[in-house]
């Protein structure tokens, strides 16, 4: 009986405490603040079928931006730059990589606060947050492509099987592979490069 | 309170119907003493190839538009698919009048160097209403 009540009683201590060490997540730290779906949605979770898609990177929100902004290539989230290298993209609108790509001031003024509303300094998620943490990008204008934590998370890919690939052409060109880009999710388990297939490593 | 934002939806709604439709564009042109306006000059002009500032290669509106406005183009960067311009293929063309400055601003930037001149718009919009 003693035997029993021991086993039992270890059970329950061992589930307990697996669930405390399991509960101790960002929700239940903030107590103040109740678990609304909608701040699911703002943390890039997005629960659906049977597997939950989490985006590194929230998703891009404001309509102007998708729209001037995604005119002429990928709508990149703000949260894969800092704040101060979007400051200078929207400050050399006129001289955009090559193009002109200016915008009246209302719209200008608009997009400029969303990008440093949501930039990589101030994101909550963690992938977001490490595009700002350095860039070789030097004196020219901000390139994702050239933060560090991009580099180090492309450098493994030979540049034949982007540059030298008619349907990627840029490691600018995240959509290519990164099928599930425009919903911020870039983790490396959904990239499919074309004509190459699926890139797990 | 209310009459405030009575006032500032008067003024939108103002400026919006001063923008109105590319006919309005047209007019405006019109006024500035340009026309009159030839779909051949604008078609002749889409093609015409200008030196990049950068000295890389040439451009025209065909770089990324394409010469057979009626099917899609694709940025020449980019290479983000365009909607077809050809009026008769996309009539959502020419129908937001801001929409269309905005983009001859940028675009005759990119491409002359320079802002088209309200001639050069004119033809533009003609050429693109025909096709």
């Amino acid at each position: 009986m003693k035997k029993t009540i021991s086993i039992i009683a270890l059970g329950i201590l061992s589930i307990a405490s697996i669930g405390a060490v399991m509960s101790s997540s960002e929700w239940n730290e903030r107590e103040d603040e109740e678990h609304y779906e909608s701040d699911d949605r703002e943390e890039g979770i997005f629960r659906g079928a049977w597997l939950d898609s989490r985006a590194d990177v929230r998703p891009v929100e404001n309509q102007a931006y998708q729209s001037e902004c995604g005119g002429c290539h990928f709508a990149y989230q703000p949260g894969l730059l800092p704040g101060k290298d979007w400051e200078r993209i929207m400050d050399s609108l006129v001289e955009h990589y090559g193009d002109d790509a200016s915008l009246d001031e209302l719209q200008a003024a608009e997009i400029r606060g969303y990008l440093l509303d949501n930039a990589a300094d101030r994101a909550r998620l963690s992938r977001a947050r490490a595009f700002s943490a350095g860039s070789d990008a030097g004196d020219g204008l901000p390139r994702i492509t050239k933060t560090r934590y991009f580099q180090r998370e492309h450098y493994e890919i030979p540049a034949r099987i982007v540059r030298g690939n008619a349907e990627v052409g840029s490691f600018s060109n995240c959509q290519a592979c990164h099928r599930s880009a425009a919903a911020g999710i870039y983790n490396e388990h959904q990239v499919v490069i074309p004509g190459i297939g699926k890139w797990d490593d | 309170m209310k009459i405030l934002i009575a006032f500032v939806m008067a003024g939108l709604a103002a400026t919006n119907m001063a923008y109105g439709s590319a006919a309005n564009l047209i007019a405006d042109y019109r006024n500035t003493g340009a026309g009159p306006f030839s779909p051949d000059a604008g078609g002749s002009a889409w093609t015409q190839e200008h030196q990049s500032s950068s000295g890389a290669g040439t451009r025209s509106c065909a770089s990324c538009h394409g010469t057979d406005i009626s099917k899609a183009g694709r940025h020449a960067k980019t290479g983000k698919p365009i909607e077809p311009m050809a009026l008769s293929v996309n009539p959502a063309r020419l129908t937001d009048a801001k929409k269309v400055e905005k983009w001859f601003r940028r675009n005759c930037r990119w491409t002359l160097g320079r802002e088209c001149t309200p001639q050069e718009k004119g033809d533009f919009i003609q050429f693109i209403t025909s096709q």
